[in-house]
């Protein structure tokens, strides 16, 4: 029952690191780059969710769906200031720009909300009965997160499966120019998909703030290292990866948290990386690509 | 002096620079020395001259990583700890063995290097056999478990040696070493490094430069230089003409890693307390953004980023609040201004309005 316990905790963990995850992949996949600013996105969401219902004393759903919309634009924002100039250019390039943007978000973050701690109230309202007489406690935001996992990843394997823009999306991730060719329109499929992972990273925020309440303008930093290694760990590019390796990477933090050594656990998450890596280089879902010569 | 000047003419450009680049480190630290030696530098200056060296040693050695290998390594900090971390604990412990100050330091320095390279092997081995961004995110993963490992960490000398416990429950305290009357506590788990003499100077810090810039000038200029660029170039066609990648890479990566080491080792002897949590991720993007705005595979170009971008952030004090904003955007706009086709264009076109000579520019 106690291993049940921490199986619930490991999975409402990795279901977080799932919806960022998906942001992770997702741009990768399209843009090829590693948006290292993804983290700090989830720390302004989160915060524009702690305004709206500290400050303005709007309902939870409101809230988040106004730090969705935020950081829908941020996301947008950022793509076309920052990113979208150097698209010919080198993945360093691309990769020192985007940590450039982690500084200044996570520095104006700071002088707008000051670097005190501030306390995030949970976005749940109700609590789950205790089951089986009090031996197994699942709480209001593990059920809340999981299910909206769930509904996340459901709903965007039918977005890139079905929808036109999905379709866009996988053929620029496929070959941009091929794509462009064929009349699709790259920058705003690219734009879309900075859109997309960032409503996410609000998302994840808002729940990520909901378990752990302290929020400050490092909060995302974390998550977000832990995310994009979710992200490599299924599969780099791939939706169900990213699904599968941030719930792993929950499950397997939790545990080792519980009956290994609370100071190693991340140690461990990322040795776990390692091995899977040597074993599958392309990730647990990626597709191996061999060079052509 | 006709004999020198024809001497010098008949050098190679790379020979050129590489001699420059040895002239401009030794001429900056005659003119820092002679005027710390006149008090002209405050003592925020002063104490800043010890931390540029070792980021330039990183920076340099990164550089040998990322610019002349072509892998991206994510975690030079985790060897920047390894090698701190096992220096103060080789100073502290030869505290009685070896009374001469710098001595003790070259020792421990040599010391770091070679707990880094270890490390660098052990990373390396597996790590270097995967393509793509693999290299970043084992490194990456490297410089946490290193972080939390010495977060654990408990280690203390007395008369009976080194005394080392790990603190895996996280219920053991430095207590439990039970050390002697008079040994010292070294590393102190998440506190870290406490207690440590400081014996780093900024003299040990160039030669230090010194002895990083002719290792990995020698070793870009050297066969095994060359192969390693022809790896970085087109692993392929090296493999095919007979270049053994794993070897050359590893040589690269693991050079690297030890002179990091060194440059912790340095680093570490610098403050009487340490904590492992200085050396995390950020640490190591802050080195790769040096390296990277200094120009890949650049030494001189990563020598000067260093300098420059260590000290824009105190240059920029008067902003107070707004230091580290102005400095993301700094950065932003140099990447922008230096990758974007159109803006260098446009760049191009002010130049040659200025000099009349563009062609030469964009060259």
């Amino acid at each position: 029952m106690e291993f049940l316990n921490y199986l619930i905790s490991g999975i409402s963990l990795g279901s977080i690191y799932a919806i960022i995850a998906l942001g992770y992949t997702m741009v990768y996949g399209i843009a090829k780059m590693l948006n290292f600013a993804h983290g700090d996105v989830i720390m302004v969401g989160s915060y524009v969710a702690f305004c709206a219902i500290s400050y303005l004393h709007l309902p939870a759903l409101v809230a988040i769906v106004l730090a969705m919309a935020v950081c829908t634009a941020l996301g947008v924002i950022i793509e076309g200031l920052a990113y979208r100039p150097l698209r010919q250019a080198g993945s360093l390039a691309v990769l020192i720009t985007a940590i450039g943007v982690s500084y200044f978000l996570q520095n104006a973050a700071q002088l707008i909300w000051g670097a005190t701690p501030k306390n995030f109230t949970s976005v749940v309202g109700f609590k789950v009965p205790p089951l089986f007489g009090g031996a197994l406690t699942v709480s209001g935001e593990a059920v809340v997160t999981i299910a909206a996992c769930i509904v996340i990843m459901a709903v965007l394997t039918w977005f890139t499966g079905s929808t036109k823009m999905g379709k866009a999306m996988r053929a620029c991730s496929e070959d941009k120019s091929a794509a462009q060719l064929m009349g699709i329109n790259v920058n705003s499929t690219i734009s879309m998909t900075f859109a997309i992972g960032s409503a996410l990273a609000a998302v994840a925020g808002v729940l990520l703030c909901s378990f752990s309440p302290v929020l400050m303008p490092t909060t995302g930093s974390m998550p977000g290292i832990k995310a994009f290694t979710a992200a490599v760990f299924g599969g780099i590019g791939s939706i169900p990866g990213a699904f599968l390796g941030g719930i792993l990477l929950g499950v397997i933090e939790a545990l080792a948290k519980a009956y290994i050594s609370t100071n190693l656990a991340n140690s461990i998450v990322f040795a776990v990386l390692i091995v899977v890596l040597l074993v599958r280089p392309a990730g647990l879902m990626g597709k191996y690509v061999p060079e052509k010569v | 002096m006709n004999g020198f000047q024809s001497k010098w003419k008949g050098l190679k450009k790379t020979t050129k620079v590489d001699f420059a680049t040895y002239l401009g480190v030794t001429a900056a630290f005659l003119i820092v020395s002679f005027c710390q030696s006149r008090g002209m530098i405050n003592s925020s200056m002063g104490g800043m001259l010890v931390p540029i060296c070792c980021y330039i040693v990183m920076a340099v050695s990164l550089n040998l990583t990322v610019g002349i290998l072509g892998e991206l390594s994510l975690g030079h900090a985790g060897f920047m700890s390894v090698g701190a971390f096992s220096g103060v604990i080789a100073a502290m412990s030869l505290r009685e063995a070896i009374p001469a100050a710098p001595l003790r330091l070259a020792v421990a320095m040599a010391v770091g290097a070679v707990f880094a390279a270890i490390a660098g092997t052990l990373v390396g081995v597996p790590a270097l056999r995967l393509r793509g961004d693999y290299l970043a995110i084992v490194t990456l993963a490297f410089g946490e478990i290193i972080k939390e490992l010495i977060n654990c960490l408990l280690v203390g000398h007395d008369s009976k040696g080194l005394h080392i416990a790990l603190n895996i429950s996280g219920s053991l305290s430095i207590n439990d070493l039970h050390l002697e009357e008079g040994g010292v506590a070294i590393i102190k788990g998440a506190q870290g490094a406490a207690g440590t003499t400081k014996i780093a100077t900024f003299a040990a810090g160039y030669v230090l430069i010194m002895a990083a810039l002719v290792i990995i000038l020698n070793l870009v200029r050297s066969r095994s230089g060359r192969a390693i660029m022809a790896v970085r170039d087109n692993r392929i066609a090296a493999e095919s003409v007979g270049i053994n990648v794993t070897k050359y890479k590893l040589m690269a990566f693991v050079t690297s890693a030890a002179l990091a080491g060194a440059a912790g080792a340095l680093y570490g002897l610098n403050y009487s307390s340490l904590a492992a949590s200085k050396f995390n991720f950020n640490t190591s993007i802050l080195v790769l953004v040096y390296v990277v705005l200094g120009g890949l595979g650049n030494m001189w170009g990563s020598i000067v980023a260093t300098v420059v971008l260590y000290v824009l952030p105190e240059a920029l004090r008067e902003f107070d609040n707004y230091r580290m904003l102005v400095y993301a955007i700094v950065l932003i706009v140099i990447m922008l201004a230096t990758n974007n086709d159109q803006i260098k264009e446009k760049l191009d076109a002010v130049r040659r309005r200025f000099t009349g000579k563009g062609e030469e520019a964009r060259g």
